[in-house]
């Protein structure tokens, strides 16, 4: 079996900036992918291309065993996929089943309006006007009218972005359930948590290209160590130990010094964070911060690039 | 059926508009209030009661007791600095001193004035004893057909079908556009030549009710009626209603803002609001203006209506009219086909 999405050596620039710069990915049938990377690394062009809504400017795309060519192949293969777009608002005076309505008429196979509204959890909201929604009400109508079609694979670009962490989780029950009944998942995100949480494997993309790529474990692993612990000093830098100083303490594997804070990537925390304590009383520098945490891809992706995911 | 995406595409145009309380004034309310406004202003009444003042001094009260009796005249008898000032603002047409001379101090120039010195006159004449040696009787005209508003409810049906058209498709789909949401419709399996259709469908659904409106409230407060056919009035109502809806699409093809796409809209109707005929007859603009003014869409369209509803002229005798009408909207819809921007 072809797997669901296939591309390679996918490149397009505008006429400042090159957004995607060569990329191939694979994305296997019943996976859950997620392209991460702060804004702007080319994370909505790369999946609008896979959508065949972007022309590329090099590069073959192949969706479910099929190619962009137009026409009534395009129509085809548009009724076997799912797709919500980052930035779409939905007309503000319908209700959401009128929306619903619409959308399903695209479609020749198709849930009821009533089954996609119960897979969203919007039910009671069936005759709300969408302008009277919440951002997070918004988001999952936006998933409904993308789950339809009764899609084979969907595609969701930063599905929760902007949502809170209540709306968020309902929207990641939604992926799962579509995920649990067989279905094939691209999305894109810029929370590491998101990613770590729902995808089986991820591609972190910066400047248009893929920097790493595996499942959250693995690329958690890649760093070596599997804490990280953060200090900041009350008198500033004056008695700061320097890096290679902090790299020669017991179980750490990385150091790096930020504006404000410095972060140590650890593989044991019960032998490192004592050594560290001794090293800054021996220097008399009094301790202003001291955070430990599991490492994350946010973690991977400062490894990689120096920049944090957020304001990248 | 009602699940073809024609349908629902459709229902969803007409829902937004009905849904939006200014546009359904400006469509509906704004051309009625217009009509309303116009033909109470404009009425076929004349000049009506002309003011008169009689300056105080001896025999004031015998002159004025004459002008009374003149029909479109009213008098009122004044001190002389309050006669002076009325007279100077307007405020009366005449000054009469009684004496002998009676003298009338007006301004020549005022045909209000002149008039109230020839109405006056004539009753100053008669008082002191002239004769009528004529026979003579008025025969008063104010036939539906010949008068302002009726020349100006098919000006304003052709006006209001432009405006409808232009910002009903302009509208939304630069709206649709700049939400992304026709980006969204092309990633569905979404025909565009439903998408287009639709337009034209809900088009054509509220010109009937828009026509109904005004046509009905011209002809229930002032009595203008439609000597032509009513099909024909359909006809080229509707006809009307396609072409600027093209044209709408042509001037909506490529916007990507609301602000771009206003500015575009004004800029195609601003001369045809001032050009075509719709508020007075567009005889008035120069010679050399003429055949660049028949050429536009909505003096095209004005002409068609008036021949129709005042003239009663058929459909067969508006080959010219009808043309351009037709011109203007193949042509925008084949280009905005052309350059139209799906995203
Ligand atoms: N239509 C466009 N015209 C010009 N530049 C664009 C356009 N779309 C995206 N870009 C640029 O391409 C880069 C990648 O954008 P995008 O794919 O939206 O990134 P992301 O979704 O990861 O935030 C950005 O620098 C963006 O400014
Ligand atoms: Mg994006």
């Amino acid at each position: 079996m072809t797997p669901p999405i296939l591309c390679a050596g996918l490149a397009k620039r505008y006429a400042d900036v090159v957004a995607v710069a060569g990329l191939d990915l694979t994305v296997n049938a019943r996976e859950c992918f997620g392209l991460l990377g702060p804004n702007g690394a080319g994370k909505t062009t790369t999946i609008e291309i896979l959508e065949g809504l972007t022309a590329p400017d090099r590069g073959e795309v192949e969706i479910l065993g099929m190619a962009w060519t137009g026409g009534a192949n395009t129509r085809a293969l548009r009724e076997r996929l799912g797709i919500q777009l980052q930035d779409t608002q939905l007309a503000d005076k319908l209700t959401v089943e009128e929306t619903v309505r619409l959308f399903r008429s695209f479609y020749r196979a198709s849930h009821s309006v009533e089954e996609v509204l119960g897979l969203v959890g919007l039910e009671e909201k069936r005759t709300a006007w969408v302008g009277k929604l919440s951002g997070g009400q918004k988001q999952r109508l936006a998933v409904a009218c993308a789950l339809v079609s009764r899609p084979e694979l969907l595609f969701l670009d930063e599905p929760t972005t902007g949502l809170d962490p209540q709306s968020r989780r309902q929207l990641w029950d939604v992926i799962g359930r579509f995920r649990a009944a067989g279905g094939t998942v691209l999305l894109t995100t810029h929370y590491m948590e998101e990613a770590e949480r729902l995808c089986d494997r991820v591609a972190i993309m910066d400047h248009g290209k893929i920097i790493a790529l595996g499942t959250p474990r693995s690329l958690i692993a890649s760093l070596g160590a599997e804490h990280v612990v953060e200090f900041a000093l009350a008198d500033g830098a004056t008695r700061a130990p320097n890096a290679s100083e902090l790299a020669a303490l017991p179980g750490v594997r990385a150091v790096r010094a930020g504006l404000d804070r410095t972060a140590l990537t650890v593989a044991e925390v019960h032998r490192a964070v004592p050594a560290l304590l001794g090293l800054l009383e021996r220097r008399g520098a009094e301790l202003s911060l001291l955070a430990t945490h599991h490492a994350t891809l946010e973690d991977v992706f400062v490894s990689l690039t120096g920049r944090q995911l957020r304001d990248a | 059926m009602r699940d073809h995406p024609l349908v629902q595409l459709t229902l969803a145009r007409m829902r937004e508009f009905y849904r939006e309380p200014e546009a359904i004034f400006w469509v509906f309310g704004f051309p009625i209030v217009l009509a309303f406004a116009l033909g109470i202003a404009f009425r076929n009444r004349g000049p009506g009661e002309l003011r008169v003042a009689v300056l105080r001094g001896a025999g004031d009260g015998a002159v004025a007791a004459v002008l009374a009796r003149a029909p479109g005249l009213t008098a009122a008898v004044l001190d002389s600095g309050e006669a002076r000032l009325q007279l100077r603002t307007g405020r009366v047409a005449l000054l009469v001193v009684p004496g002998d001379p009676v003298v009338y101090r007006y301004d020549s120039t005022r045909t209000e004035s002149r008039l109230a010195r020839l109405e006056a006159d004539e009753v100053v004449q008669r008082a002191r004893g002239r004769a009528d040696p004529a026979r003579v009787a008025d025969q008063r005209v104010t036939e539906p057909g010949s008068r302002y508003i009726d020349f100006l409810i098919p000006g304003l049906l052709g006006m209001n079908l432009m405006g409808s058209g232009l910002w009903g498709v302009g509208f939304s789909v630069v709206q649709a556009r700049t939400k992304k949401l026709l980006k969204r419709f092309m990633a569905t399996p979404m025909r565009r030549s439903h998408y287009l259709l639709s337009f034209i469908l809900s088009r054509l659904v509220f010109l009937f009710l828009e026509v109904a409106a005004l046509v009905g409230f011209g002809w229930w407060v002032f009595h203008v009626g439609v000597r032509g056919s009513f099909t024909a009035v359909a006809f080229i109502t509707v006809l009307g209603a396609l072409s600027f809806a093209g044209l709408g699409m042509l001037v909506a093809s490529r916007a990507r803002t609301i602000e771009a796409v206003s500015g575009l809209m004004n800029l195609v109707m601003l001369p045809m609001w001032i050009l075509s005929g719709t508020f007075f007859s567009y005889a008035r603009f120069p010679d050399a203006l003429q055949p660049f003014v028949r050429a536009l869409p909505l003096t095209a369209l004005n002409d068609a209506l008036r021949a129709v509803m005042i003239d009663g002229s058929r459909l067969s005798e508006l080959g010219a009219p009808l043309g351009i009408v037709t011109a203007w909207g193949v042509v925008s819809f084949v280009v905005a086909l052309q350059i139209f921007r799906w995203r």
